[in-house]
């Protein structure tokens, strides 16, 4: 049984500080005269932003398969530590999730350590391969109920392949994740193609490899009236594409990582691999442009492609590493950094790209993404936007310490994450027991 | 000076210090009795993770002349076997205590990472780092061209002079060095290759570039050629081939006889070896009086003591 | 405290008294061959030769008259910031069967001329060296002598001594200077 918790003085969506109740797993009430059951744990929120709790759209937990470098139980702790209560785990595990039995498994883990909802990503293609259709309406149908359907890490090339998956995705609601990058124009590519690559002697991605995909893809699902997603978007042309796409009233959806709305290619100079991810940094003009379109919606939501790796697989030189940043942890502080703080964005916002229209595309809407609201389900996320903090590396929740971002300082956190009112992380300053001892 | 990681690294002073140096090691080479004392007792490690006989024969050489004790580790590992990685070598290397590490590695960055890693504390020479830099070479070239071109060299640049990089810029480290280099001490710098062999990102470097040959010889008065090996397997990569046939190359890129001669009459010709005769070059251009490629081979061994004098005989700088 | 010890006019009757001194041991200036050890005693091999050229007209000044670098062959590199490598010149018919006068500025330790003998064994075989310098101040810390001096100066281990010429300093002058002890 979950404890009744009044937090009072925090500001939903970052307006007017009030008082929301939480019990039997609602917010039962909210407002300035909310009434506070007797024996309700009282929590000083003065200073807090509440937001509906965090979804990510876009995620690897690694297991099954690759346990040493993230496990389903330290990825949920990590995107609780986030403010996440959603994680959709993509499909390229070992085995590849293209299956009912995979997705079953990792859906049930997901709910066994019930520190986050995971939505297990079903893969589009048969083991990736890329060339025959994985059984989607199994897995659809399964308990995992998938609606997202991703080959991320790789790319669905065949046009035609990309086709049918885009149309038999319509079936049961879903839509196709697409990793786009053309691998021809991408072979053997370590980081992004410009002057800097043209130094360093590191071999190019260049962004049209990333734009033709997406252009192709769009028109695509225009022509046979499908939805497509586009996984962590990184080019200003890829922007430029998705927002003539839309005005077109083709039906694409566009996420964006935070790496990409501060990092760019310049951090490969000292060949430190923590930089090294797929899609690549790329050029400030690239970041001012997916930061614009963050801004204006063209981009829906912000997902953090979180990807674990261990240290050997980043302790080596560039090309023997591997692509891929933790991200869970430091994906709320990036966004106020860049977009909040710069008055670009308002928690509004935030509360819109990072939990409601991700829920929206994946379908978890029912249970995420719901306005802050009596009788809405308790799943919260409270930040502090004023708790500066400097990254530290090793000092995760993810068995993984592979961020970009280590000694940079983020002016805020989640201090407090509630999934359907159990706490599932709290800062030991608000008085709060978190469902696991908080480390 | 305490690595030698890039040429991009190096300032004007900086690069004709090390060429003086040179000059003074190579008058040594001239005795019967060649060894000098100098680095007794120091530790150099050839760390070749790539195959290179030459290049690990000249430092090998250049080390002994200064009476310092040479280790040879080969070491095993591409980027399909992985084999021992990168940091475990170093960190035995360390222990072994090696003063300085030749480092040859097919992977860019590679001697950065080993110089400022923290895995190791020794001074760091890149001898070739994946298609990113090979400094020694680059100052053994221009050691080369000053020598040649350069009235009475000591304490001077290159300023004036006029040089041509011919083949596949995009995966040449001896293409990068010699770029920052030749830029650095005032040369002015052709770029010869087809669009397809030049990278992207290079319009942004302070040289020309042309692509033809030919273009090259008309319409610039050139005091050296630099020509670079061509690989094969670059031509023959199925659609992404980067040129259609190595006839069609040498065609267009070959520095042959007729070429040979239209080039002004003090113009040296240059390679850093080894060469593929009669694709990138001809016979009768390599064998050519004007052909300097065996002699840029025993200016390395002079080059190399120089750099590795630099580095090594001073007290230790802090980093 | 700073003193000069020497002026030009000191300088000058001291090598010219160097020179013969050179000339009466080796009967005359053939096999003589001057090596100047950089920086300061290239030019004072080039006076000296001058002044021996001016006694015995056959005596070839340019071709007897060389460089001999010895940075590679110290023993104490590794104490202090990497130096710069001098010029070394031989004649070329080389050095053995010579008469090898070393020339230096200053003769201290020894440490400086210890090199210099290494130097010149990797070189070649002279018959015999001797050495020659303007200014001894004693407290060797090896068993080196020198064969010609312009002057003796005792001097405390705390004092420098500084010999400075017209050809690098623009200047002639020898001078004593006492470190002053910081508080």
């Amino acid at each position: 049984m979950s404890p009744v918790i009044a937090f009072e003085g925090v500001a939903p969506y970052g307006g007017k500080p009030t008082t929301i109740v939480v019990q039997d797993g609602v917010i039962a009430d909210i407002g300035a005269d909310a009434s506070v059951p007797a024996g309700a744990a009282r929590v000083d929120a003065s200073g807090l932003v509440a937001l509906p709790g965090l979804v990510d759209l876009h995620t690897h937990l690694r297991e099954p398969g690759r346990e040493d470098a993230e496990t389903i139980e330290t990825g949920s702790r990590s995107a609780a530590r986030g403010g996440f209560t959603a994680v959709h785990a993509m499909a390229n595990t070992t085995p590849v999730a293209d299956t009912a039995g995979v997705v079953e498994q990792v859906w049930s883990r997901g709910r066994e350590i019930g520190l986050v909802d995971v939505f297990p990503v079903g893969a589009v293609t048969v083991g990736l391969g890329g060339t025959q259709l994985s059984e989607m309406g199994a897995m659809a149908m399964s308990r995992a109920r998938v609606r997202v359907f991703s080959d991320d890490g790789r790319c669905v090339h065949d046009p035609v392949l990309m086709r049918r998956a885009l149309e038999y995705a319509k079936t049961f609601d879903g839509v196709i994740a697409q990793h786009a990058q053309d691998p021809r124009l991408t072979e053997g590519a370590q980081m992004h193609e410009g002057v800097v690559s043209a130094e360093l002697g590191l071999t190019g991605w260049p962004a049209v490899a990333e734009e033709s995909i997406i252009a192709r893809d769009v028109l695509l699902a225009g022509h046979v009236g499908a939805r497509v997603h586009i996984c962590h978007v990184s080019t200003a042309g890829s922007v430029d594409i998705i927002r003539w796409a839309k005005s077109k009233g083709i039906q694409v959806t566009a996420e964006v990582m935070p790496h990409h709305l501060l990092l760019t290619d310049e951090s490969a100079r000292g060949y430190d691999p923590r930089f090294k991810v797929n899609p690549p940094l790329r050029t400030q003009e690239d970041v001012e442009a997916l930061r614009a379109g963050l801004a204006d919606g063209t981009i829906d939501i912000v997902a953090t492609d979180h990807a674990p790796h261990p240290d050997e697989d980043k302790d080596c030189e560039w090309a023997a590493a591997a692509f891929g940043m933790i991200g869970l942890e430091t994906a709320l502080g990036v966004v106020q950094l860049t977009m909040v703080d710069t008055g670009r964005m308002t928690w509004e916002d935030v509360s819109e790209r990072m939990a409601v229209l991700p829920a929206r595309i994946g379908r978890v809407d029912d249970a995420h993404g719901r306005p802050l609201a009596q009788g809405e389900p308790a799943t919260i996320t409270l930040v502090d936007p004023n708790s500066p903090w400097t990254v530290d590396p090793s000092a995760t929740a993810s068995r993984s310490n592979n961020s970009p971002f280590g000694g940079v300082t983020l002016p805020g956190r989640a201090v407090a994450t509630l999934l359907r009112g159990v706490v599932t992380h709290a800062e030991p300053s608000l008085g709060l027991e978190p469902r696991e001892a908080w480390t | 000076m305490r690595h030698l990681l890039s040429a991009g690294d190096l300032t004007r002073d900086d690069a004709i210090r090390i060429l003086d140096t040179a000059v003074q090691m190579a008058a040594t080479q001239e005795r019967e009795q060649r060894k000098l004392p100098t680095l007794r007792g120091r530790t150099v490690v050839n760390l070749f993770f790539e195959d290179s006989t030459r290049t690990r024969i000249s430092f090998e050489a250049a080390a002994k002349r200064l009476s310092a004790d040479v280790i040879n580790f080969s070491a095993k590992g591409s980027s399909v076997s992985k084999g021992e990685s990168l940091k475990d070598t170093a960190l035995t290397l360390q222990a072994m205590g090696a003063d300085a590490v030749v480092v040859r590695h097919w992977a860019s960055g590679a001697a950065q990472r080993l110089a400022t890693s923290g895995w190791m504390h020794g001074s760091v020479v890149n001898a070739g780092d994946g298609t990113h830099q090979h400094p020694t070479q680059a100052l053994l070239d221009s050691y080369t061209i000053r020598r040649h071109l350069v009235a009475e060299p000591e304490g001077k640049g290159l300023e004036g002079l006029r040089v041509a990089i011919v083949g596949d810029i995009l995966h040449s480290r001896v293409a990068r060095s010699n770029v920052d280099l030749l830029t650095t001490l005032g040369a002015e710098v052709v770029l010869v290759a087809p669009p397809t062999l030049v990278p992207v990102g290079a319009s942004a470097w302070p040289v020309t570039t042309v692509h033809t040959l030919d273009e090259a010889i008309e319409t610039h008065e050139l005091d050296a050629v630099m020509m670079l090996r061509v690989q094969r397997e670059r031509m023959t990569g199925g659609g992404a081939a980067f040129f259609p046939s190595p006839e069609e190359y040498s065609r267009l890129f070959g520095l042959d006889g007729a070429r040979l001669r239209r080039l002004p009459e003090h113009a040296i010709v240059m390679h850093p070896g080894p060469m593929n005769r009669g694709l990138e070059i001809s016979a009768e251009a390599a064998d050519s009086a004007r052909s300097v490629i065996v002699e840029q081979v025993a200016n390395g061994v002079a080059v190399r003591m120089a750099v590795l004098y630099l580095l090594l005989a001073g007290e230790e700088s802090a980093s | 405290m700073t003193g000069t010890i020497l002026g030009a006019p000191d300088i000058t009757r001291a090598l010219t008294r160097i020179a013969h001194e050179i000339l009466e041991r080796n009967d005359g200036a053939d096999d003589v061959l001057l090596l100047g050890i950089p920086t300061r005693g290239l030019p004072l091999a080039r006076r000296l030769a001058e002044l021996i050229g001016a006694a015995e007209p056959d005596f070839d000044q340019e071709r007897r008259c060389g460089a001999l670098d010895i940075t590679m062959y110290r023993d104490d590199l590794r104490l202090q910031p990497t130096r710069t490598i001098g010029q070394t010149t031989l004649p070329p018919a080389g050095i053995d069967d010579a008469v090898v006068v070393l020339v230096d500025d200053v003769l201290h330790t020894g440490r400086t001329i210890r090199a210099a003998l290494d130097a010149i064994s990797d070189v070649g075989r002279p018959r015999a060296v001797q050495l020659a310098v303007l200014v001894d101040r004693g407290h060797r810390e090896l068993p080196i002598r020198a064969d010609f001096v312009g002057k003796n100066i005792p001097t405390a281990r705390s004092e420098r001594v500084d010999v400075r010429l017209m050809e690098t300093d623009g200047e002639d002058a020898v001078v004593l200077t006492s470190r002053v002890q910081q508080p």
